[in-house]
């Protein structure tokens, strides 16, 4: 069972008690000897500087004087600041296009490598390369130079007689390189669907044969429906992974979010704002509404997964 | 939700059918098959086959002359669409042995000439040699990987084993921390490591490693332990052997595949790590990889791509290594658990 399942269930089980037999009762002691070290990290790491978040955002604070309380003046600033406004929309489309396109060509993908393929492994390992190497600044690197005037995209166009424009410096396509990028690591989702597929009973589709069933049948009947469960999943992990992209951006823009702001990522705009001009209340109000935002995304995730996810219990 | 392991045939106990990765991992949040495998998502104990998750067994494979045919334009699909996709990749590393000039005119795979001078140049192309900053991500990995074993599967142990107050809300809340995306609380950690004055210091980086704070290996281990027989460590009790005896010696030589799996993913994901090494590392001595190589595309611009390629390249093989020997776990916790 996922994280996100998890959770689900313990909502479900909220009120049942653990009962504690004789030899568990000492557990207590234990228990906190095995988790020191997770809860100084929650303290000191995690819930700690989740909420000091909250207090510097409304503050004015630039690291070298005492942070200045100022009230709800950064969250007025954000409501009309021009370039915050263009980060979430970068953000959001870049979001709301490659997801979707990523999970598609996973979900492709995971039905053509479904059906006992020899050879499985091999292609299984050969998509999935590009996941692990997608997040590194290498990969970056390489993605400026093949989007570039003189790379690699416009030498294979120039073969054919075409003339591209230089990708990475074109405010029009820019984000659209980095949204290739994304799709182009659908490896990890497409390994999550073929678990998926490998759990959906054969006989379902043999009963289904046997009623003269087609391959579309069979995939919108049974395929389908039994895989929205996954299908949600990866949804939900893609979106949170999707809207906290930030290395692509930083390298391929050289930390800018250029060209003319089309590639400033919300966390690269929370970066320049936190690391850059030092204005660690304004980055920490950015900080907040992006969790605001994770947390709404993963909730309507969840309200509107009720009408189109299956479940089988 | 938590006690209905103790019925769950272990996967020890299972034949070895198919032994995929994905037949003992429910995949989903909801898995179908959630009810008849209890501890879900439990990487099976036993180290399976990769190759074999094929499942040839399983499948019926027609052989008929038509399909004989189909199947042959599959896998010349399949193949070609594996090219066009590595393409980059393979483009790079030819690129990073051509001369400069041909980087921006010869889009083939097959160098015309060979410049071995890349690498000789990139090494030595930033402050220090680069082998510096490969140092550097080495510590920090190493930091990481040993940080996170310990201190994720003792936390996990209590998750999974131990009856505490308030079990199941601690539980939440590490589940939900998981989520936690790091922009939100950089800021506060930011302050809090440079009051600490451990700015340029591997520090920030690698002690909230050993406070468990990549809680998302906490849940694989928990999941993990949950699939191991519980009258072991009951067996252990009636011994004598306390919760730290337990731990050590039953637990953890059991879990081997969770911790491998954790070992992986923590070193792929501090070896790529770039925000969070961008914003604590600031002095060239401690750059790590990631940091050094962008220093250098500032720094160079478009006259030595070939060198940038080079050391793009060198700082991709230890990711590849881990790739090429550590498939079986990867593909696991992905399946599990849906990491990248």
């Amino acid at each position: 069972m996922s994280a996100l399942g998890e959770l689900a269930a313990l909502r479900k089980t909220k009120g049942t008690k653990d009962t504690l037999s004789p030899s568990e009762r000492g557990d207590n002691k234990a228990a906190i000897f095995f988790l020191a070290p997770w809860f100084i990290g929650l303290g000191l790491i995690t819930a700690g500087p989740l909420l000091a978040s909250l207090y510097l955002s409304f503050t004015d604070y630039s690291l070298l004087e005492a942070p200045s309380w100022i009230g709800v003046e950064n969250y007025l600033r954000m409501l009309d600041d021009p370039r915050l406004h263009n980060s979430l929309v970068v953000t959001f489309t870049y979001v709301f296009v490659s997801v979707p396109l990523q999970l598609a060509a996973a979900l492709a993908l995971a039905m053509v490598l479904d059906r006992g393929l020899r050879g499985l492994a091999i292609y299984r390992s050969v998509y999935y390369l590009p996941s692990l190497l997608g997040g590194s600044v290498a990969i970056a690197i390489l993605w400026r130079q093949i989007f570039g005037t003189n790379g690699l995209v416009n030498q294979v166009l120039a073969l054919v007689g075409l003339e591209g424009p230089g990708w990475v410096s074109h405010p029009d396509y820019a984000l659209g390189t980095l949204m290739i990028l994304n799709v182009w690591t659908f490896g990890a989702p497409m390994i999550i669907f073929l678990a998926g597929l490998r759990q959906i009973p054969e006989m379902y589709y043999e009963a289904s044969s046997i009623d003269g069933a087609g391959r579309v049948r069979k995939f919108v009947s049974i395929t389908l429906p039994l895989l929205t469960p996954i299908i949600f999943f990866n949804l939900v992990l893609q979106v949170i992974g999707a809207f906290q992209a930030f290395t692509q951006a930083f390298v391929v823009s050289g930390g800018g979010g250029g060209p003319a702001d089309s590639t400033l990522f919300y966390t690269l705009y929370l970066y320049q704002n936190g690391f850059r001009s030092f204005d660690m209340g304004y980055a920490s109000a950015m900080a907040w509404l992006l969790l605001v935002i994770i947390a709404a995304l993963t909730a309507a995730n969840f309200f509107f997964s009720k009408y189109w996810v299956f479940y089988n219990d | 939700m938590t006690e209905r392991q103790d019925a769950v045939s272990t996967p020890r106990d299972e034949p070895a059918r198919d032994a995929s990765v994905t037949e003992a991992l429910p995949p989903g949040p909801q898995s179908q098959a959630g009810a008849a495998s209890g501890g879900a998502g439990d990487l099976p104990v036993p180290a399976v086959t990769f190759g074999s998750a094929d499942g040839p067994a399983l499948r019926k494979r027609r052989r008929s002359g038509g399909s004989k045919v189909r199947s042959l334009l599959k896998h010349a699909g399949l193949i070609s669409f594996g090219f066009v996709m590595l393409y980059p990749l393979l483009w790079m590393l030819s690129s990073s042995i051509k001369p400069n000039a041909l980087i921006f005119r010869d889009p083939s795979l097959l160098p015309t000439e060979l410049d071995l001078s890349n690498y000789t140049v990139g090494w030595n192309a930033l402050l220090h040699p680069f082998s510096h900053y490969l140092m550097n991500s080495f510590i920090i990995v190493l930091g990481s990987v040993l940080g996170n074993l310990m201190s994720c599967s003792l936390a996990a142990y209590a998750f999974a084993r131990l009856k505490f107050k308030g079990r199941p809300i601690w539980f939440a809340i590490m589940l939900m921390s998981i989520m936690l995306p790091i922009h939100v609380v950089i800021v506060p950690q930011y302050i809090l490591f440079s009051q600490l004055e451990w700015i340029n210091t591997f520090l920030p980086l690698i002690v909230p490693k050993l406070l468990a704070t990549d809680a998302f290996f906490i849940f694989l281990m928990v999941q993990f332990f949950r699939g191991i027989p519980k009258e072991l460590d009951e067996a252990a009790r009636i011994d004598g052997a306390g919760h730290a005896r337990i731990f050590f010696r039953i637990m953890l030589p059991l879990a081997t595949p969770a911790l491998a799996t954790t070992a992986i993913f923590t070193f792929i994901w501090t070896w790529n790590d770039f925000f969070s090494q961008l914003i604590f590392l600031t002095n060239p001595d401690m750059y790590t990889v990631p940091v050094a190589l962008r220093t250098f595309v500032d720094s160079t611009g478009e006259s030595s791509w070939g060198s940038l390629f080079a050391m793009s390249i060198v700082s991709l093989i230890p990711i590849f290594l881990v790739f090429l020997f550590g498939q079986k776990y990867l593909v696991k916790g992905i399946a599990t658990t849906g990491i990248k």
